[in-house]
């Protein structure tokens, strides 16, 4: 089933393909609101008073450009030069707010007044709570149950912000089911209300728009390390959900061939079906959610749990820009498990002074694996997606440590 | 086959031809196989063919029914949990073949078929005796050549409008169905409500005028023989499917459940029929 992708340049496609990738795959009801959302998306991509104003926001409110901070340490100890994207400096604490800006400026230009978002880790949610607030938008957040105990304390903050957090028991009570009842609720409330997904994936344009929205990582890093290096680094590395934060990074480098892309899945705590989120791993082509992609599931085409420690990876899919970059052998996908997560956390936190999100710590966990690849002296990016401080108690509860 | 045979006809055109020259609306009925499980799925479809109901929409489990609510997402776990597979309702519709010929059509989402590869699905199914398909996450125009597949094996492709589809969009999607066009009349999952949606005639009336030829049949929402009997005065036919499926949720393992189930819907189908 392999089809001629379409040139790196013009991605994606009018219908929204990543070469077999991508698409709409939806309820009828939902069409004419995807075309809405396009035609107005690709309004803003050249309006300039929107821009502007994007622009303003993220720069006053979320703290942008996040700084490139050389890894001292780490460059001494595997002998590369490794430097850290800092979107855990964002307000919020991670990049998600990038996307959440964004789309909230865009509804209040396609006149919608309620928002609604899943959320995973939470990060999403608390980066749409944020939006919302700021922008007078009314805000609904779907969490599943087994989700918001891992991340309790980010239930409060979307709370705190005036948002709604409804908790979802369906299925197996993460992300993909809080994507279902998002989806039920928009289905249901579509004319009045926006739909914020929080990362690369679901149906067209959303994988379009949330890379856009979150390429200033990329566009960010690659002055920075121009300046830093007086080079493009020789690799980029991040962890992949959705693969919000990753196709952030790598879009604005996919035509510099010399960098390589290095997405790191989650590995979770075993090779089993059902024991990681490595969907380049166990995963096959399949439809899920609005779109076409790679999807864990059986061979009946049921969707299968997933597993990692950290609640931002545990999702049975990944956005269909990131499946056409590995098919077309852009970009290169590993895995790394709970275990070498939890060391990454240790490890960034013992010798930079930085607790990573566990999503960002795979990244790090990945690391020694990723330079023993690379030549010495290498340049390498890698993405600290979000900081740490939500997942302090989950991390002591898997250390068996009491608080 | 000598080239001057007729083609085979549809079970669902043929149905509806049977049901324009009396004069009567359709009786649509959905139920996920393998809810409480496959044998008594084998005995709920004769029962209701029975009971009068003119057409089966037969839910093939999935793990994420995006499109439906809470009714039949439970319906779709408890087939799932008795190890419903599509290769397993396709065996068990050949069987229910010895014993009743209603028109049933396959409602469900994309990827079981993807899983399962659609051309040879397409074939097993006509084979199993499936008179038609519904994908409910697959829009028309995402994937022409698949639904030619379905076409070309001699399936019925039932496309959806909803009440949001622009005018324009109704002609494409009566195009693209055979069978019926099923009309979602609201917005939403599936389930139960208990008005009917206000502009209900209005918009079927428009619905109709873009599918002169397709005969469309309503559904979402509606549970009582009153509403069935309203809607069914607006379009060609009606669907129930959630409060027949809360039926099994309550009396799925009771031995009378295929009686019961029967019982209800004949007496849906007499309120459709008597329009």
């Amino acid at each position: 089933m392999k089809s001629k992708p379409a040139p790196l340049k013009s991605q994606p496609d009018a219908s929204g393909r990543y070469g077999r990738y991508g698409g709409r795959y939806v309820p009828e009801t939902l069409i004419p609101a995807l075309d809405e959302v396009t035609a107005l998306y690709l309004k803003t991509r050249t309006d300039k008073a929107f821009q502007k104003r994007l622009r303003e926001l993220l720069s006053t409110f979320v703290g942008r450009p996040t700084p490139l901070t050389f890894a001292t340490s780490l460059s001494k100890k595997f002998g590369r030069h490794i430097w850290l994207k800092r979107e855990d400096l964002c307000h919020t604490g991670a990049h998600k707010i990038n996307n959440a800006i964004g789309q909230g400026l865009l509804a209040l230009k396609i006149g919608k007044k309620r928002i609604i978002a899943e959320t995973g880790a939470g990060q999403h949610g608390v980066a749409t709570a944020t939006a919302c607030a700021l922008l007078g938008l009314q805000c609904r957040i779907y969490m599943g149950v087994e989700d918001m105990r891992r991340q309790a304390p980010n239930v409060f903050r979307m709370r705190l912000l005036g948002a709604e957090v409804i908790g979802v028991e369906s299925g197996t009570k993460t992300l993909k089911d809080a994507v279902n009842e998002a989806l039920r609720d928009w289905v249901t409330n579509v004319q009045t209300t926006h739909y914020i997904i929080g990362s690369a994936l679901g149906p067209h344009p959303y994988p379009l728009m949330v890379r856009d929205f979150q390429s200033i990582i990329g566009k960010e890093a690659k002055a920075q390390i121009k300046k830093a290096e007086g080079r493009l680094p020789d690799a980029l590395v991040a962890c992949v959900g959705g693969g919000s934060n990753s196709i952030g990074l790598f879009h604005p480098f996919i035509k510099d061939r010399g960098v390589r892309l290095i997405g790191v899945e989650a590995g979770g705590k075993g090779d089993a079906l059902g024991e990681h989120a490595a969907r380049f791993d166990g995963g096959t082509f399949g439809v899920f959610q609005g779109m076409a992609s790679y999807v864990l599931q059986s061979a009946d085409g049921q969707v299968l749990g997933t597993h990692s420690v950290s609640a931002g990876l545990d999702y049975a899919s990944v956005g269909p820009e990131h499946a056409w970059l590995r098919e077309v052998g852009r970009a290169e996908y590993l895995r790394c498990s709970d275990a070498e997560a939890l060391k990454g956390v240790h490890l960034l936190a013992e010798t930079e002074g930085i607790i990573p999100a566990l999503e960002s710590a795979h990244a790090i966990g990945a690391l020694e694996g990723i330079c023993a690849s690379t030549k010495k002296n290498a340049v390498l990016i890698v993405n600290v997606s979000g900081r740490g401080d939500k997942d302090v108690a989950e991390v002591a509860r898997v250390e068996g440590v009491a608080l | 086959m000598p080239a001057t045979a007729p083609a085979v006809q549809n079970r669902i055109d043929a149905r509806f031809a049977a049901l324009k020259a009396a004069k009567k609306k359709a009786f649509v009925a959905y139920l996920t196989a393998g809810d409480p499980n496959l044998a008594v799925t084998e005995d709920l479809i004769p029962a209701l063919d029975q009971a009068g109901v003119d057409i089966i929409e037969l839910g093939v489990p999935y793990s994420d029914p995006m499109a439906d609510g809470p009714a039949i997402q439970l319906a779709c776990d408890r087939a799932l949990a008795s190890g419903t597979t599509l290769v397993k309702v396709l065996a068990s519709l050949s069987r229910i073949r010895t014993r009743s010929q209603v028109p049933v059509l396959l409602f469900t989402y994309l990827s079981p078929i993807l899983a399962y590869g659609v051309a040879k699905f397409a074939a097993d199914a006509v084979a199993a005796g499936a008179d038609g398909v519904l994908l409910l996450d697959l829009p028309p125009e995402e994937d022409p050549a698949l639904l030619t597949t379905l076409r070309d094996a001699g399936l019925a492709t039932v496309c959806l409008a909803a009440p949001t589809t622009p005018t324009g969009r109704k002609a494409m999607l009566a195009k693209a169905s055979r069978g019926f066009l099923y009309y979602v009349c609201r917005l939403g999952v599936t389930g139960e409500r208990a008005e009917l949606p206000e502009d209900l005639a209005l918009q079927v009336s428009r619905l109709k005028k873009a599918s002169p030829t397709t005969p469309v049949c309503i559904g979402f929402g509606i549970s009582t023989p009153e509403q069935a009997a309203a809607a069914a005065a607006h379009g060609d036919g009606v669907v129930v499917g959630s409060h027949l499926v809360k039926i099994l949720e309550k009396h799925g393992h009771e031995p009378d459940v295929v009686q019961r189930l029967a019982k209800r819907a004949g007496e849906l189908a007499a309120a459709v029929h008597a329009v």
